[in-house]
């Protein structure tokens, strides 16, 4: 599994989180938006909640920022218990997905707008003010009102707002989904490298796995109000702990088997929908007799018209379908057992000479080390 | 909580006199404050007071009549301001379209006495005030409130519904009538049911231009108020409270049925 | 029946029917106002007139508009209908407010109903809801005799024939006006903005100063237009709960017309009216076209 290295608090049994989240659950009525969740988020991390909408990521912010109270459970920041302290009292703040910027204040009266509830004076304010503006670079825009901005440039003046206050932790709700592609993928990287330099811990929600992927330090994917799996992006795409993580985060061939050898570099399973014994080298510990899934990623297996060497897994079949998209092509191709596997390429050569069609007969190969057993 | 002890607090004021008069209406006493115990001596006499029930006929009368006349109005109307966006003149009809809406009823009931003055010294029609003098102001007046309430039914309408008629080959007339007029049908009746109330209830414009032969309901209700207080009136009232409570109800129910009906 | 014949066809009969009966007579009262008063009817001359030589004579009198000016009964008149119509306006909002803003906020499954609550006397009739009133303003009234009987008060007290009197009826008849535009701007208020105060550091009072209050102002405004232009102009809440002293200018252009039968000095009262209404009448005519065009 991954190695473990000293830089990354999480794996520091003695560091202490900045935020801790201790058998929290929430309930609107019989509805159950999220569900037990302990959760330790530590100094400095880019921490994503992700999930599809209405898995309780939102719900989870939410309560961090005091919006909502837990119906059981505590919420610590820096050791403090927060469940007594309103919105207007916790060292968070939070960048709204509507960016929700007062639309009747300039750009300069919305940022100064948290610094004055401090009674700061004056000047203070002003420098402030100019210093986050010129940050995000939007030092020309001071005197706009909200409306006259694009929405790229909204986006800054939301993040100003709650940058100026300097909090403990900001809190990101989906914050860039109303951006086109473009913006989204240039703020990503621009938004990282803000943390990096300002430090200050980014809880974000996002629905984008691809966006949770670039950003952050770790991932927490939640599913029906429970948090399923926490990890680094490597860990979640790599080793998902379960079927669901394994099938909600990227592409995933899984094939249900059984285990008939248990050794300890190598696990083999049968799988009704193949032909031959599967031999695998990660996963979940089992025992003879064990029902598995096995998981394969589709860039992890290849194609070709020849059999595989020996001492990889292989399956025969027909493609059925091709999806060419330039740098790679899904295949999709048919076994005996009626059972369709994808299987992602690299188009490396500019022509191939003999390229693969619909209906050729092919074999597909993939190494023991990568692929996957999971019993949950 | 302080916030809804404040909003009981204005309901309290808009239903509380009305409920006192309600109340009294059913006093046997002829002094209005003090209470003689119930009776209904006074919706009997209401019963045979001919001058009242004459007017309530002719209040009637006016108000259907001005109603459906502004409805047809208001909706063509509405029509062409939603759905023709250039036209001669649509600055000066927006405006005489909402106009009377916010313009104070003595100008507007002033002005058209003046015009009718005119108009019979012209050409000798209307002859004197009449009940068609009545339902022309009160057309004119209602078809603004008409015009508003249908305008905003037409502009969130799906325009996309009457483009797919067309493009299944409805001509504009057929369109018209198959799908926009269905839909906005709600709104119509909306509009009807608010032209009635306002003819129904208005004294000032009335008050210009009706006359000894055709006094509506609220001119007779107004001279006897402005004697004092009379336990007959309060009978009267009350029977109109009752009878706008029993058609709003109605409308409610009809409205109501429709929306659940279009949501299945 | 189609294109441009179609067009003209639909718009016709309610633009006819407009400028015959809301257009013209705004320019008749504007031609009467200019005449001289006669006795006869119609009891005032002609503008123009064809003399022995055929020569075209115009008799415009302006006296009418300067007697408005001369005589005080008219400026004392036009300025307690402003005065009366604010403080009712002031009255609606203070009432007001509060409503629209709890029944705004409260769950959704209710609004409709709340809101219906507060529209429902509006189609009651408004003559009746005056007339009302009455019964528990004057000496003898309810309203006296519960201050009475709690020992607030002594002996009655003569609020009917006020002008407080008159206040109260144009505040309890204009409500709904100011409640149900207040209501439209404070219910569509994106709440994450008071959430974005709150997470800002600002406390929920606060908040309603600096977010709440300055977004409902499209709303306070017209309200407040809605409310005071038609009471400027009111004549059955001055002539029913008003004293004889109650000077209104919708009072004055009734007594004018009605008791003195001088319709060119009623018809420049009515001139004078729309001048004051003007402003506001094209503030409120201006924010309704904003709004179709933002719905477009």
């Amino acid at each position: 599994m991954a190695s473990p290295a000293p830089r990354f608090p999480w794996t520091d049994p003695n560091a202490a989180p900045l935020i801790r989240f201790e058998g929290v659950s929430k309930r609107f009525g019989d509805f159950v938006a999220v569900e037990r969740v302990d959760l330790a988020i530590h100094r400095g991390e880019f921490f994503s909640l992700l999930g599809a909408s209405g898995c309780g990521k939102t719900t989870l912010l939410r309560m961090l920022a005091g919006f909502e109270t837990p119906s059981d459970g505590k919420i610590f920041i820096d050791g403090i218990d927060m469940t007594a302290i309103p919105p207007y009292e916790r060292p968070v703040n939070m960048m709204f997905q509507s960016y929700a910027l007062f639309p009747h204040m300039t750009v300069a009266g919305n940022i100064a707008f948290g610094l004055k509830q401090n009674s700061l004076p004056k000047p203070v304010i002003a420098d402030k003010v100019k210093a986050v503006l010129d940050m995000v670079q939007m030092g020309k825009f001071a005197d706009r009102k909200p409306h006259q901005l694009s929405g790229g440039q909204r986006q800054r003046v939301a993040l100003a707002r709650c940058l100026v206050k300097e909090p403990k932790v900001l809190l990101l709700d989906e914050p860039l989904a109303a951006l086109d592609k473009k913006l989204r993928e240039q703020t990503q990287l621009e938004l990282v490298n803000i943390q990096d330099r300002i430090g200050i811990t980014f809880v974000m929600v996002t629905h984008d796995q691809g966006e949770a992927m670039t950003m952050s330090s770790r991932i927490g994917v939640m599913n029906a109000g429970v948090i399923q799996q926490v990890g680094t992006p490597v860990e979640i795409y790599e080793y998902p702990g379960s079927r669901f993580v394994a099938d909600f985060i990227g592409a995933a061939n899984m094939f249900e088997g059984t285990v008939t050898v248990d050794l300890p570099d190598h696990v083999t399973t049968t799988c009704p929908e193949l032909e031959h014994d599967l031999t695998i080298a990660h996963g979940d510990p089992v025992t003879v007799g064990t029902p598995v899934t096995v998981m394969v990623r589709p860039e992890k297996m290849a194609i070709s018209r020849d059999k595989p060497a020996e001492g990889l897994n292989w399956a025969k079949g027909s493609i059925a379908d091709i999806a060419y998209l330039g740098d790679v092509s899904t295949y999709h191709v048919l076994l005996a057992s009626g059972r369709k596997v994808q299987v992602l390429q690299t188009n490396l050569r500019h022509t191939n000479e003999q390229p693969l069609t619909w209906e050729d007969e092919v074999h597909l190969g993939w190494h023991p080390a990568n692929a996957l057993v999971l019993t949950r | 909580m302080m916030l809804y002890s404040l909003l009981a607090l204005a309901y309290a004021f808009l239903y509380l006199p009305i409920v006192v008069m309600i109340v009294f209406s059913f006093n046997a006493s002829n002094l209005v404050t003090v209470w003689g115990g119930f009776s209904t001596k006074w919706y009997g006499e209401l019963l045979h007071d001919q001058k009242v029930l004459d007017a309530a006929w002719l209040s009637l009368k006016v108000a259907m009549t001005s109603a459906t006349l502004s409805t047809v109005l208001g909706t063509l109307a509405a029509v062409a301001l939603v759905r023709f966006h250039r036209f001669t003149g649509r600055t000066l009809f927006t405006g005489m379209v909402t106009a009377p809406l916010v313009m104070p009823e003595v100008i507007t009931g002033l002005a058209l006495l003046l015009l009718f003055v005119a108009m019979e010294h012209a050409f000798g029609w209307p002859a004197g005030r009449s009940m068609t003098t009545i339902v022309i102001a009160h057309t004119t007046f209602s078809l603004s409130f008409v015009t508003v309430v249908v305008r905003s039914r037409l502009a969130q309408m799906d325009a996309s519904l009457e483009e797919a008629a067309m493009d299944l080959g409805a001509r504009p007339l057929r369109v018209f009538m198959t799908i926009t007029l269905p839909l906005i049908m709600p709104a119509l009746l909306a509009g009807w049911l608010l032209a009635f109330t306002l003819s129904i209830d208005d004294v000032v414009i009335s008050a210009f231009v009706s006359g000894p032969g055709a006094t509506p309901l609220p001119i007779v209700i107004f001279s006897k108020v402005r004697l004092g207080v009379n336990p007959e009136i309060n009978a009267l009232a009350t029977i109109v409270v009752a009878l706008v409570g029993i058609a709003m109800a109605i409308a409610g129910r009809v409205a109501l049925g429709r929306e659940q009906s279009r949501r299945v | 029946m189609s294109g441009r014949l179609g067009r003209f066809l639909v718009g016709l009969p309610a633009y006819a029917w407009l400028v015959a009966f809301f257009l013209i007579p705004f320019l008749i009262i504007l031609k009467i106002s200019l005449s001289e008063p006669a006795a006869g009817i119609p009891p005032y001359l002609p503008l123009w007139s064809h003399d022995e030589v055929e020569n075209l004579r115009f008799h415009l009198a302006f006296g009418n508009y300067l007697s408005l000016f001369g005589d005080e009964l008219y400026a004392f008149a036009y300025f307690n209908s402003i005065r009366i119509a604010g403080i009712a306006t002031l009255g609606c909002l203070l009432i007001g407010y509060p409503a629209a803003y709890a029944i705004a906020r409260s769950p959704a499954a209710w609004r409709q109903s709340l809101l219906l609550l507060v529209a429902l006397p509006f189609w009651t009739s408004f003559l009746i809801r005056v007339y009302a009133w009455i019964g528990i303003l004057k000496p003898e009234g309810l309203l006296n005799a519960l201050l009475l009987w709690l020992g607030v008060i002594s002996e009655p007290l003569q609020i009917l024939q006020t002008d407080l009197a008159v206040i109260i009826g144009m505040t309890y008849s204009y409500l709904p006006f100011m409640v149900l535009p207040l209501y439209a701007t404070l219910e569509k208020m994106d709440l994450s903005l008071l959430e974005a105060a709150a997470d800002l550091g600002c406390r929920p009072f606060r908040a309603f100063l600096a977010v709440t209050l300055p977004l409902s102002m499209p709303g306070i405004v017209a309200g407040s237009l809605l409310v005071f232009i038609p009471a400027v102009g009111e004549y059955v809440i001055p002539d029913l709960l008003g004293g004889p002293d109650t000077l209104m200018i919708g009072k004055v252009l009734w007594a004018e017309f009605f008791d003195n039968r001088d319709w060119p000095v009623a018809s420049a009262v009515a001139v004078a009216m729309l001048v004051l209404l003007v402003a506001p009448i094209m503030i409120i005519q201006n924010a309704r076209a904003k709004a179709e065009g933002r719905k477009r």
